[in-house]
């Protein structure tokens, strides 16, 4: 029988493994050992939600606690990569990421390219995002599409507990700076994740579930928002693709080309902010692409509002399966350009 | 944890051999003299960009340089021209990289602001102010991870050391315990900003103390003073006693940018620096007056540096642009 485990447990794997098999990397942020070493209770923490868990127990001189200071040590992320580890950096939130923009912005993503090539970063900030938990507007925002406008990162949204061991492998053995962004609705799901080490690699779709009819392209947790509209939209004859990128940068194209090119419909459903957003850029792929739609591309997202934090509210802002089925629906009308 | 401020004595140039003094010397010449030429061919228009000199702070990065060793690593400023030739980046790479030429350090993708050599161990002049503290944690990480040994330089201004990321790397260094030194170069100015105004005219090294780390001061315009300091500094990083901050106090002789006015400075200020406080006449003095070394032979260094750096200007200028199809070259290597 296979053996399944958590999303949190599926990344908690890769890194001990990761660590295992190569000594330069290491792990640190805050609390990521939990105080260890501090008192008597070791490891008690293991990051704000425990995904680190248990690892400074196996090694306790690479899995080092920080002070409450992104800039800092995301900036010695940095220095250390280029100066011969393989970091891995948890900001507890992207939320967080203002405060330290500069060094992943201006430093770390511009290493490579600005002096000539001759500068490696190969470092991982993972971070959570994602609305969901109650978490309000500090704690709840989707800024991946932020992170994927820069220039000289690589940023990786996982949608199961397979891709996101797969993934996060891929990440830490990549020589750039990479963005993780683990959904936190997510650390829960449950799903086949092998014993070995594997990769996914960087930039490489997934199809989720093949289709005829329209293609769906959701990343992180609305994959299975899509995959819950595609179940609706079968009981209605309406065959839906869905494409998971897996990763926003680098972006696989061809594959949602090739899979629009298939079904001549077109639907995004997207958790970030609609406005110059992934979700935009995504139309936009197709849009100015030479695939004849057949329908007039949608695009479902959460309005333009930070996240409420009033339980209706938030479920009003997260995309749903209904609204991911009548946007199917306005893509696939038929006569939508006579 | 103790805290040491307290006034240099400056090292004897007497405990240095003649190589090693001629090639301090030298070092700062090199960098004047290249800071000079920039200045000169700057007002011609042939160089593009940003340009912040580092004419008259050359014993702070030559006194704090020759004291690593080649696995070293530094993080520098905007102001970077000084650290990166201390550091040994080639001359000739650095010309070439100002003029955005495809000989250049960086092939021309990063210019004057941007200048690195990883492999020297230069980890860039940085165009944020306050962006190299956080960097050389992370060299102090490696090196003790890795147990190198290796040593993490950070140099900052005066209107650096107010950015959240200088005091916030100086508390993680000390809570990391990491092998770094933090280099303050209080050239009296952040940007046009006075620090009597900026940071109330109080001496930077002070807030060592609060992060639990050794302060000190020197008079950035002796190499002795600087090299002795930052010996001590340097060594304790190696052999695991911690991180320190070192304050020079050193003057910068041309504005913040190249085509400042300098408004902001009094009358004469720069002169007198320069008549009275210029570190290569300093040095000079000290090791001729201490009879170990003639004029003359200054004077030779003087030559074969003005020779190099003209010859590193010429071949800056005739070297070709960067191919149009080197835009996309290093965007992501791996897919």
């Amino acid at each position: 029988m296979p053996r399944t485990l958590t999303y949190m447990k599926a990344i908690n794997e890769a890194l001990a493994q990761e660590m295992a098999r190569d000594e330069t990397v290491v792990l640190f942020g805050e609390d990521v050992a939990g105080g260890a070493g501090t008192h008597e209770e070791m490891d008690a923490w293991g990051g704000v939600f425990g995904v680190t868990k248990g690892l400074w127990e196996q090694f306790p001189d690479r899995v080092i606690d920080t002070p409450i200071s992104e800039s800092a040590y995301v900036g010695a992320a940095a220095g250390a990569a280029a100066s011969g580890l393989r970091p891995v950096a948890e900001l507890m939130f992207v939320d967080f990421i203002g405060v330290c923009l500069d060094q992943i912005m201006n430093q770390a993503a511009k290493f490579r390219y600005m002096f000539g090539g001759k500068a490696e970063t190969p470092m991982v900030i993972r971070t959570c995002f994602g609305a969901g938990v109650g978490a309000a507007a500090q704690h709840s925002q989707s800024l991946y599409p932020v992170l994927t406008h820069i220039p000289g990162l690589k940023v990786v949204v996982p949608s199961n507990p397979y891709d996101a061991k797969g993934l996060l492998v891929a990440a830490i053995r990549d020589q750039d700076p990479v963005i993780f962004c683990e959904h936190k609705a997510m650390y829960a799901m449950r799903g086949e994740v092998p014993e070995d080490l594997y990769e996914v690699p960087l930039g490489q779709a997934r199809i989720v579930r093949p289709g005829d009819d329209v293609t769906i392209v959701a990343l992180g947790r609305m994959v299975q928002i899509a995959e819950q509209a595609a179940k609706k939209l079968e009981a209605d004859g309406v065959s839906a693709e869905i494409i998971d990128p897996r990763t926003t940068s680098p972006l696989d194209s061809q594959a949602i080309l090739d899979s629009v090119r298939k079904t001549g419909h077109y639907v995004v459903v997207d958790e970030s902010s609609p406005r110059c957003g992934m979700g935009t850029d995504l139309i936009s792929l197709v849009a100015t692409s030479d695939v004849a739609l057949r329908g007039i591309p949608q695009l479902v997202t959460p309005p333009h509002t930070p996240v409420p934090f009033a339980k209706n509210l938030e479920q009003a802002y997260i995309p749903n399966p209904d609204k991911v089925v009548a946007a199917v629906r306005a893509a696939t009308r038929e006569g939508a350009f006579a | 944890m103790t805290t040491a401020i307290r006034p240099p004595i400056g090292l004897d140039p007497g405990l240095l051999s003649r190589d090693d003094l001629l090639r301090a010397y030298r070092t700062m010449r090199v960098i004047r003299e290249f800071e000079e030429r920039v200045h000169k061919e700057f007002a011609t228009g042939e160089i593009p960009g940003f340009v912040h000199l580092y004419a008259g702070e050359e014993a702070v990065a030559t006194g704090v340089c020759d004291v690593l060793k080649p696995n070293d690593y530094i993080a520098s400023t905007h102001r970077g021209h000084g650290h990166a030739l201390a550091k040994g980046c080639d001359v000739k790479g650095m010309m070439a990289e100002i003029y955005g030429k495809a000989t250049g350090l960086c092939h021309g993708k990063g210019g004057s602001m941007h200048i690195a050599d990883i492999d020297t161990g230069m980890l860039g002049a940085n165009g944020i102010v306050g962006g190299g503290p956080p960097l050389v944690c992370g060299v102090g990480l490696t090196s003790k991870v890795l147990k190198t040994h290796q040593v993490g330089i950070s140099f900052t201004g005066d209107g650096g050391s107010n950015q959240g990321t200088f005091l916030e790397s100086l508390n993680l260094a000390s809570v990391w315990d990491l092998p770094v030194v933090f280099i303050i170069e209080n050239n009296g100015y952040a940007e046009s900003t006075s620090n009597q105004f900026h940071q109330k005219g109080i001496d930077v090294a002070r807030r060592a103390e609060a992060f639990g780390m050794p302060g000190m001061i020197v008079n950035g315009q002796d190499y002795f003073e600087v090299r002795e300091a930052a010996q001590v500094a340097i060594d304790r990083a190696r052999s695991g006693g911690g991180p320190s901050l070192l304050e020079c106090k050193t003057v910068r002789y041309y504005g913040h940018f190249e085509g400042d006015q300098q408004k902001y400075r009094e009358p004469g200020e720069v002169e007198r620096a320069r008549a009275e406080r210029d570190p290569l006449v300093i040095f000079e003095k000290r090791v001729t007056s201490a009879g170990i070394l003639p004029a003359d032979q200054f004077r030779m260094v003087d030559a074969e540096v003005l020779a190099l750096i003209e010859e590193s200007v010429i071949e800056a200028k005739a070297a070709p642009q960067p191919t149009l199809e080197s835009l996309l070259d290093d965007v992501y290597v791996s897919y």
